[in-house]
């Protein structure tokens, strides 16, 4: 029910928008011929792809995590020189087209790249077309919302807590261990949660640097794209998918991390 | 804010500028400089139209067309892909064929892995590109490793052949099945090593004017055009053989 106040035009460009939304992943779920589900689940480049995407998004939150956790933390409680320049540095990725962003790795990480070539010259290592190469790109433009969500957690913290265990004598660590890490546990979640959501859908930075090779670096978004071609049932049906299962994590969430930490116990 | 949707409308259409038509060409990635010399003489020698070329796998390509698209000629690297449009009735009249080509191993400059033949691309610790075999060039590389009875492993398979290309170009693959005109658009940077006749694929690329073209002469006009005496020439000296 609209606030008697509220102006008409938002409540029927609300409705518009929810229309734009569902619209085309209603069609999506409509047009797919379901009962060829079975065929597409044992057909093997799909199950490689599936198993390719899992792996690597992963592995590529975990990498995110470990990186953009301490730096989350850096940016919302130590204050030094250049803090906002690291802080745009850390969001850049979210906002560069995806190619740009493969481009870029390339650039640093490929055969010939600032730091790819001395590894390939010295160690032989070649990272392109890698399964550890889908990790770096999907790591690279998932990162940014593990910072993003995370920093506003920490800052949003009252930071009378952790000062009252202090002076009851906790360490550094137990402190950080005891109160505000389950303090910020929510917006750890949800940072994670939306970098993996990112990671599984990367496709641009991926194909760049990684290439597509079924088995071994085709992920299921490439899948996708390549199934358009030879097989767009197929290719509708494995979006439909993709498209419930990203529909069953967010119900899991349950909006948990839509709601800002002050408000998590009430849910 | 009728300014503002003005200007929204101006710039989602294809050209504004007064009185121009436009004439959308779908075109294979391997077309892509020979086709636009072929558009710059071909809006010389028609003012008043001016040519979208819009290039990608031929795959991709058919794959537009079949989902709507607006597109008026269609050159593809392979009668199957043409196929393709042709089976759901959307060409219009017969196709011609605008060119002819030849496959060859792409490697970088001065060939640092010594690549003489089909045969070294099976080399296990070699970095080889090829065309996913939906793309045409896949499918006639994989025509021409198979005459040859190589067994590849590719580290990757592309989208269309110039992405094949750029892998080469760019270092990150050691060799490559392009095209004999690709490897001539890339210069220096590459060079090509030959595929002996009796292994290599000849591909033909037909073109046609598509039945829901908008704008129908110039489209017939631009298939007369490419397969004229000139338009040969044309693709002649982009590095195509022609019919």
């Amino acid at each position: 029910m609209i606030e008697p106040r509220t102006p008409r035009a938002v409540g029927a460009l609300s409705v518009l928008a929810v229309v734009f939304l569902t619209v085309p992943m209603a069609a999506l779920a409509l047009r797919v011929d379901w009962g060829r589900l079975p065929d597409l689940v044992t057909d093997a480049d799909v199950l490689a792809a599936i198993w390719t995407s899992l792996v690597a998004s992963l592995a590529a939150v975990a990498l995110a995590c470990v990186l953009g956790l301490p730096l989350a933390w850096t940016l919302a409680r130590r204050s030094f020189p250049g803090r906002d320049l690291v802080r745009a540095v850390a969001v850049l990725p979210m906002v560069l087209p995806p190619v740009v962003a493969g481009v870029a790795l390339l650039l640093a990480f490929g055969r010939r790249g600032v730091l790819g070539g001395p590894l390939y010259d010295l160690a032989g290592i070649s990272l392109p077309f890698s399964l550890m190469a889908v990790v770096l790109a999907e790591a690279f433009v998932a990162m940014p919302f593990v910072v993003v969500t995370v920093e506003a957690g920490v800052r949003s913290i009252t930071r009378g807590y952790e000062d009252a265990a202090a002076t009851l004598g906790a360490s550094r660590w137990t402190v950080l261990r005891r109160v505000t890490i389950p303090l910020v546990a929510p917006s750890i979640a949800a940072g994670a949660a939306l970098a993996w959501a990112r990671a599984l859908g990367e496709f641009g930075a991926t194909i760049t640097f990684a290439g597509a090779l079924p088995g071994r670096t085709q992920t299921m978004p490439v899948a996708v794209y390549r199934l358009l071609e030879t097989d767009p049932e197929a290719a509708y049906l494995l979006s439909a998918v993709l498209l419930a299962l990203s529909v069953v994590v967010l119900v899991a969430m349950r909006g948990r991390f839509l709601a800002a930490p002050s408000e998590q116990g009430r849910r | 804010m009728r300014v503002l949707l003005a200007v929204l409308l101006c710039s989602t259409t294809i050209s504004c500028s007064a009185g121009e038509k436009a004439l959308v060409v779908s075109a294979a990635s391997s077309l892509t400089e020979a086709f636009e010399a072929l558009s710059t003489r071909f809006e010389e020698e028609h003012p008043g139209t001016h040519v979208v070329l819009n290039t990608a796998g031929s795959q991709r390509l058919a794959t537009q067309i079949l989902e709507g698209a607006p597109v008026d000629v269609f050159a593809s690297a392979s009668t199957a892909q043409m196929d393709r449009v042709a089976d759901a009735g959307l060409l219009f009249d017969v196709r011609r064929i605008v060119a002819l080509n030849d496959l060859v191993i792409v490697v970088e400059r001065d060939n640092p892995e010594g690549i003489g033949s089909l045969a070294d691309l099976a080399r296990e610790e070699l970095i080889l590109a090829l065309a996913a075999p939906e793309v045409p060039a896949g499918a006639y590389a994989r025509e021409a490793l198979d005459r040859a009875g190589v067994e590849v492993q590719p580290a990757s398979l592309e989208q269309d052949v110039r992405a094949v290309l750029g892998k080469v170009r760019l270092g990150e693959a050691d060799a490559g099945v392009v095209y004999r005109s690709d490897v001539l658009a890339a210069g220096d940077e590459v060079m090509a090593v030959e595929i002996p006749p009796e292994h290599n694929v000849r591909a033909s690329y037909p073109i046609a004017r598509l039945r829901d073209a908008e704008n129908r002469e110039a489209a017939e006009a631009f298939v007369d055009f490419a397969t004229s005496n000139l338009g040969r020439a044309v693709m002649q000296t982009m590095g195509f053989t022609v019919p």
